[in-house]
């Protein structure tokens, strides 16, 4: 029925214009534009397809055509992780989104702000094991910060602006969000921007005055102190901060694998990472201290060794922006629940204040931890079976491309040493999987890496039997022009379990020869898989050629690079904390324990 | 072990439960009784929760479920600032001679009548944990048949309420 009149609008009025109707995946589209997001890694499928087709015009966003899903979500936590943006990767339903459940698992561990885009079946078709149908919210619930199941096209942008704020927000992690097929047809009128109503969501990031204080006494108060300082510091940006904080206390800092490069490797108070394979000082010094300054780190059992025994004399003063990590592990004397930026901000001029009247003297600390770094400093012996060292191709590797270069590492041997024998000078520099211990990230992570940081050269560091489980990304990087250099630390072996065969059952490799490396059948042979990918492949078999070669690499940029560097088998990563045990009794190479302080 | 009642103040959503409960199982906490149900405002539901755990384990379990982004607010509620009642169905075999013995234990216990039959009755009654365990152990000799209850209930006592700061921050 016609209006029976329509008013005329007099010069004065406001001209109000109507929401523009969009399509489901109009606003997917409109909606990941407007909050910024200008990458994205995926691959479509049946249940997805509407979202691409829209995809197809975007000019604001770039995709990049992965060759697995698992490749997508690896690539979107390199992308995140190597610049503190948000990373999206995107798949179809059933098989598309269960391979983005790695990544996912990955990103949790790791508090990396992760959206993955999923496609469902149609909402009317859900519960029927329809084609492609898997409840991905149900598969992912334990792996993820939150989910949205999104089956009406209105909900579209709200369910993506409340994705991306969850993602980023307070202890980062992944979100995702399923879209049935017919809420990606269906239109609706796209309203921008949309309320955010979560409730039940406001992480703390500004931390209590009176705990501040108590923890700035407690700093000024002891005699040997650590700043135990983990991946929330990288996550927080509060790097410079850190610096700022550590240098007035004076006190010694460890950095554990994900918080390598929140602190400068070069600076006099770094002892380097703690852990099962954790530089001796740095491992030392937390179980002689007399206080732990845990920032960001959530006492993984990596780093403690056997709980009960670790750090016996310390109190802890607990910083995390998750009130769940702080006691969970190891009971806090100082609990501060905040951002680790923020609450270092606020305790550096509340410990100028504790220390105003007696500024605490570590001169004694310091002189114990100096003899630990003279004693035991990092290092490996050559290997005898006339095959290149390991540690040494890691080590060159970092020294020719520096501190500005981000090195994305696999997870094993050769992820150990690049986190012990490359300089990290700067958050974002290193990546890789920490808490869930992903084979196959480094490839599609490096690509991600890449694609967030074209001017930066970007290595990923891997191992030849991750290289084998997401290597099909290669292809991505030659068709999307994105020239990463990829290092093969080839020991023809799942190298960290053959380390813990020849350690702790008796010598008897079970299943752990790849049969890549020397002496063996090659299979594959990495450099025809280089070139089949077309990437450059070259064989570094000795010494004179791994600095060539890695010079080479540097200088190639019209395509992936793939260095086989046939390494030596026997070599292990020491020192080491064995499983089980106090990390009082860590070694420092294979039956060669350090003296340390006894009561 | 000992047993605790946590009041959860939920946003009414799919698949709150399942988040809630798969949380419990993941960690490895015990649930004892669930209740679930609507609330006085629109979209929230309360879930009422005893669990089976001890110090640490619990403050680790309330942090977990607070992480949640549905949960809006988790109270534990002690048994003596509390009101806790569980609601229980059972039907108990009865024949001639035993019927007015089961009718007079009924009434002692101020349970209700629910159901008759030639050989059996059905019995409802509400009450804390310990009174509704009373009655089973006077109830068991003559046969019980079938048993259905509830999750526990419970309410802080006084005039405060659960909801009401939530509501005032949103």
């Amino acid at each position: 029925m016609p209006p029976e009149s329509t008013p005329v609008p007099g010069p004065s009025a406001p001209s109000r214009s109507e929401p523009p109707v969009l399509t489901g995946s109009g606003a997917i589209l409109a909606s990941l534009e407007k909050l910024g997001v200008t990458d994205v890694f995926g691959l479509p499928g049946g249940a997805i397809m509407p979202f691409y087709d829209e995809l197809m015009a975007s000019t604001a966003i770039r995709h990049i055509l992965v060759r697995h899903e698992q490749g997508a979500g690896h690539a979107a936590e390199g992308y995140a992780a190597a610049s503190g943006r948000l990373g999206v990767c995107i798949a179809t339903s059933g098989p598309g989104a269960t391979n983005l459940v790695t990544a996912i698992a990955d990103a949790y561990m790791d508090s990396v702000p992760l959206l993955a885009i999923t496609g469902q079946v149609f909402s009317t078709s859900m519960g029927t094991d329809a084609f492609q149908e898997v409840d991905i919210t149900g598969i992912t619930m334990p792996i993820t910060k939150h989910s949205f199941l999104v089956t009406k096209p209105e909900d579209v942008p709200g369910v993506l602006a409340a994705a991306v704020h969850i993602a980023t927000t307070g202890r980062p992690g992944p979100v995702l969000v399923d879209i049935t097929k017919d809420a990606q047809q269906k239109s609706a009128p796209f309203l921008w921007p949309p309320k955010i109503d979560l409730p039940g969501y406001r992480p703390v990031t500004k931390a209590h005055g009176k705990q501040i204080n108590a923890a700035a006494q407690l700093i000024a108060e002891s005699r040997r102190p650590v700043l135990y300082v983990g991946g929330g510091v990288i996550r927080a940006g509060a790097h410079a901060e850190l610096l700022r904080f550590a240098e007035e206390t004076g006190a010694p800092v460890v950095t554990t694998l994900m918080a390598r490069g929140a602190f400068p490797d070069s600076h006099q108070q770094n002892l380097g990472m703690p852990g099962m394979h954790g530089t001796v000082p740095s491992v030392l010094a937390l179980q002689e201290s007399d206080l732990l300054i845990a920032l960001g780190a959530r006492f993984d059992d990596r780093v403690t060794g056997k709980v009960s025994e670790f750090a016996p004399h310390a109190k802890v003063i607990h910083v995390d922006i998750d009130p769940a990590e702080i006691g969970k592990i190891r009971a806090a004397d100082v609990p501060i629940v905040g951002d680790a930026r923020e609450v270092l901000i606020d305790l550096l001029p509340a410990y100028r204040d504790a220390a105003k009247t007696a500024k605490p003297d570590f001169s004694d600390w310091w002189k114990r931890i100096e003899s630990l770094r003279t004693q035991y400093p990092l290092g490996y012996t050559m290997p005898d079976d006339g095959l290149l060292s390991p540690q040494w191709v890691i080590e060159k590797i970092g020294e020719l491309s520096g501190p500005e270069a981000v090195y994305a590492a696999g997870v094993g041997q050769h992820q150990m040493w690049a986190a012990q024998f490359i300089k990290y000078e700067r958050p974002g520099a290193w990546l890789n999987s920490g808490g869930a211990g992903t084979m196959g990230y480094a490839v599609p992570a490096a690509m991600g890496a890449k694609v967030a940081q074209p001017d930066r050269l970007v290595w990923a560091i891997d191992g030849d039997g991750c290289f084998q489980m997401t290597n099909q990304e290669l292809a991505t990087c030659t068709i999307n022009e994105i020239p990463i250099k990829v290092a093969v630390i080839n020991n023809s072996s799942l190298g960290m379990v053959r380390q813990w065969q020849t350690l702790f059952y008796d010598g008897r490799h079970s299943f752990t020869d790849l049969n890549t490396g020397h002496d063996t059948a090659m299979v594959p042979d990495f450099i025809k898989l280089a070139d089949a990918y077309g990437a450059l492949g070259i064989r570094v078999t000795k010494p004179e050629e791994v600095e060539p070669a890695i010079r080479l690499a540097m200088e190639t940029n019209d395509r992936p690079v793939v260095i086989d560097f046939v390494v030596s088998r026997d070599a292990m990563v020491w020192p080491m904390v064995p499983q089980g045990v106090g990390n009082s009794q860590v070694q420092y190479a294979r039956d060669h324990a350090p003296e340390w302080e006894r009561e | 072990m000992s047993h605790h009642v946590l009041s959860l103040l939920v946003e009414d959503k799919p698949g709150l439960l399942t988040r809630v409960a798969g949380l419990f199982a993941r960690r490895g906490f015990n649930i004892i009784s669930l209740a679930v149900g609507t609330t006085e405002v629109p979209g929230l539901s309360r879930i009422t929760v005893v669990v089976d755990v001890e110090g640490l384990p619990l403050e680790q379990v309330t942090k977990q479920l607070n992480k949640l982004v549905n949960v809006l607010k988790i109270v534990e509620l002690d048994a003596t600032q509390s009101v806790q009642r569980e609601h229980m169905l059972i039907k108990v075999r009865v024949d001639a001679t035993t019927r007015s013995q089961i009718l007079e234990a009924a009434t002692l216990f101020r349970a209700r009548i629910v159901d008759v039959a030639t050989d059996a009755l059905v019995i409802e009654v509400t009450g804390d944990t310990a009174k509704v365990e009373a009655l089973l152990r006077v109830l068991e000799p003559y046969g019980i048949k079938e048993i259905a209850q509830s999750g526990l209930l419970a309410m802080g006592r006084g005039s405060k309420s659960i909801s009401e700061r939530v509501l005032k921050n949103s």
